[in-house]
């Protein structure tokens, strides 16, 4: 049936006309595997993206930062579930796709591999990773496929506090004490370049993008979205008094683009090939967890079965 | 009751140390534990459960924030609950003994869990009533809350003590080992005996009946044996300052960065 | 709370044991959906999905997840496996009304001259 050119052709005219794909409608196997590639990786980065920023909640400096960093990282844990139970409105199991992350096999996003190292990175983080994220999700929240569509629309609307919250942790630190400002300054001058990376290669060099945003899982290309980055978070960089390390920025006045320098791709290719500083570590952590949760999970199930057993027969 | 909105005036014959003490106690419960179950996210047996725990450990520093933040009114000498969180010692502390041990497997986390709750459901629903009314309307929001942490906690202690023979054992082997932290739940010293005679606190010993009733009643239906009564060590308690060496490693990583720009603003 | 289970009378061991083999040893838990109803009179919409083993697992998971931020007043909970839809084959004849049906809706109908209210 797939390799009929008309039901196809009639799929993508529903894509081009708006229409919502739903998990019982007719669909290429292709764009079920591309969505099922897609929406793991996105479920991935928002579980392993947990760990770096989890790594300050026992260190915040007031009560206040500690509920505000744990609601967000308890946040990310929701995002990473809506998207898993999306992904299995494709038939694929979350035990399956979870095994895939971590015997290596399946990607996560770039950033969560490295490393945090002050409070400061905290602020830094909501700022510019969550910003970059908010960029890329707001075309995803009119994804073609329904279950994708609607988990971000409920994504997009819980992010919004975590660039807030982020800017505003970065906007006191900047004008606070130095020792602050030294600390946020060094942060941003570690994330800066990583973030701009989020967005993944120059176009030319992305082999998925013409077939995604036709079947309109992907709406814009990774040039344009980063583009659109880097012109909103330059002004609010210059609003609290921190640089950008990149010499190149400059600002266009015909475009009205920030043109800015070129990214390390080989760093890039580095972290994405499973080299990073963190992966190991990223990976590890989420393997322990799985394998000493393993116990509770089968408990969990027994118990059910028990309570089954003795009420079928009752019943009986 | 005394009591118009806002003001602090605890009842004329309670001596502020009291209350400052009796506050003190309530917060520092729950910012170690909350500061504890916090120590999850992201390594839960399960996602859904990060959530859950994420959830309980919110609940628990909202209410010691209240509580400190009250206990810093009190005291009057300008410290609010940021100071009194990060910039108090070991010794100043006033939680429980139980509160502060490590998170251990899920399963001693949540024999924990379930030991305090009822301790806390007992503890707020008696506070309710209180003669401070600041006190009381922390108590009576801080009561839904732990209503449902009781719930969830003995949710999860029927399901780990009647699931697998693994599970039973490692929740049987927790409540033995954590049972010896709960006299000191229940032992009243002068500050309690202050603090009930002026109507703001609670009679220790009555809300142990209702305890021992209750984790009993789940205990057993949890499969589980209520372990043998354990006496309480003679001596100061935790709550007198006298903590066990867990605390200041965790303080030591609570307290760090706020410890490392005083005075700064974050 | 249920109460514990024990060996239920008219089940055996044998059966029981093969009730546990049956089920995988770490497998999913099985999958909810959950439908939420954020105020009085409203209907309950459909909110996501979750995994758990049990109703009050369901329950307890559902408002943590999809409820926490408030705006919940009511939760549903479903295994998965207990909803039939409409398949996507059937959109055709299965609902389509028909233009001859006009006499389901209330455009078919004058109402007589100078009602205001109906």
């Amino acid at each position: 049936m797939s390799d009929d050119p008309a039901v196809m052709a009639a799929f993508e005219a529903r894509i081009a006309n708006g229409e919502s794909i739903e998990p019982k409608d007719w669909m290429p196997e292709r764009y079920r595997k591309q969505l099922i590639r897609m929406m793991s990786q996105h479920a991935h980065s928002e579980i392993v993206g947990m760990l770096p920023e989890g790594n300050w909640i026992t260190r915040a400096p007031s009560l206040r930062r500690k509920v505000g960093l744990l609601a967000k990282v308890q946040d990310e844990a929701g995002h990473g579930l809506y998207i898993y139970c999306g992904v299995e409105t494709l038939g694929a199991d979350r035990t399956d796709i979870i095994a895939q992350l971590l015997d290596g096999r399946a990607k996560y996003s770039s950033i969560f591999n490295y490393p945090t190292l002050t409070w400061a990175d905290m602020g830094v983080i909501g700022w510019l990773v969550d910003g970059a994220a908010i960029v890329n999700q707001t075309l995803l929240a009119k994804a073609s496929y329904g279950p994708y569509a609607r988990a971000m629309i409920r994504i997009c609307k819980e992010e919004n506090f975590h660039k807030r919250q982020g800017y505003e942790m970065v906007s006191v630190l900047a004008a606070g004490t130095p020792a602050q400002k030294a600390m946020v300054q060094d942060a941003v001058n570690r994330f800066w370049w990583p973030s701009l990376m989020m967005f993944g290669p120059s176009d030319v060099n992305s082999p998925n993008s013409a077939e995604l945003m036709r079947w309109g899982i992907k709406r814009k290309s990774n040039d344009e979205l980063r583009q659109r980055f880097v012109n909103l978070t330059v002004t609010q960089a210059i609003a609290v008094g921190l640089t950008l390390p990149d010499p190149a920025l400059r600002y266009d006045d015909a475009t009205e683009n920030w043109d800015f320098g070129e990214i390390d791709w080989t760093e890039f290719n580095q972290v994405v090939r499973g080299n990073g500083q963190c992966n190991q570590e990223r990976l590890d952590t989420r393997r322990q967890a799985e394998r000493e949760g393993a116990w509770v999970r089968e408990a969990a199930s027994a118990y059910a079965a028990k309570q089954r057993a003795s009420s079928t027969s009752v019943a009986a | 009751m005394s009591g118009v909105k806002g003001s602090v005036t605890p009842p004329p014959a309670v001596p502020p140390n009291v209350l400052f003490e009796a506050l003190l106690r309530l917060g520092d419960d729950r910012l170690v534990l909350g500061h504890r179950v916090s120590q999850w996210c992201g390594h839960g047996p399960i996602l859904e459960e990060d959530i859950a725990l994420a959830n309980i450990a919110l609940d628990l520093v909202g209410q010691a924030t209240m509580l400190l933040h009250l206990a810093g009114e009190v005291e009057g000498a300008g410290r609010d609950e940021d100071a009194l969180a990060y910039f108090r010692d070991e010794i100043h502390f006033r939680n429980c003994l139980l509160v502060e041990q490590p998170n251990g497997d899920f399963g001693v986390t949540i024999v924990r869990q379930f030991l305090f709750d009822v301790y806390s459901v007992v503890m707020f629903d008696a506070l309710a009533r209180s003669a401070h009314p600041e006190l009381a309307a922390i108590a009576a929001k801080a009561l839904k809350e732990v209503k449902y942490h009781l719930r969830h906690s003995g949710d999860w202690l029927l399901k780990l003590g009647d699931g697998t023979i693994e599970s039973h054992d490692r929740v049987q082997r927790a409540l033995n080992t954590l049972w010896r932290f709960t006299p000191e739940l229940f032992a009243a010293d002068d500050i309690d005996r202050a603090a009930l005679a002026a109507g703001i606190g609670p009679d220790l010993s009555a809300m142990q009946a209702q305890w021992i009733s209750i984790v009993r009643d789940v205990v057993e239906r949890a499969t589980l044996a209520m372990p043998p009564d354990v006496p309480l060590r003679a001596g100061r308690t935790a709550r007198q300052g006298a903590h066990s060496e867990h605390l200041g490693h965790m303080l030591a990583e609570m307290q760090i960065v706020a410890r490392s720009h005083p005075g700064a603003q974050w | 709370m249920t109460s514990p289970g024990h060996a239920a009378a008219g089940l055996g061991a044998a059966d029981l044991a093969a009730q546990a083999a049956a089920l995988p040893v770490d497998g999913q838990w099985p999958l909810w959906e959950v439908f939420t109803q954020s105020e009085q009179g409203a209907p309950h919409e459909h909110a996501g999905s979750l995994h758990a083993v049990d109703e009050e697992q369901a329950l307890q998971n559902a408002r943590d997840v999809y409820a926490r931020r408030g705006g919940v007043i009511s939760l549903w909970v479903v295994p998965a496996a207990a909803i039939t839809a409409s398949s996507a084959g059937d959109s055709g004849p299965f609902f389509d009304p028909g233009a001859a049906k006009a006499y389901r809706h209330p455009q078919f109908y004058k109402a007589p001259r100078g009602v205001r209210v109906l």
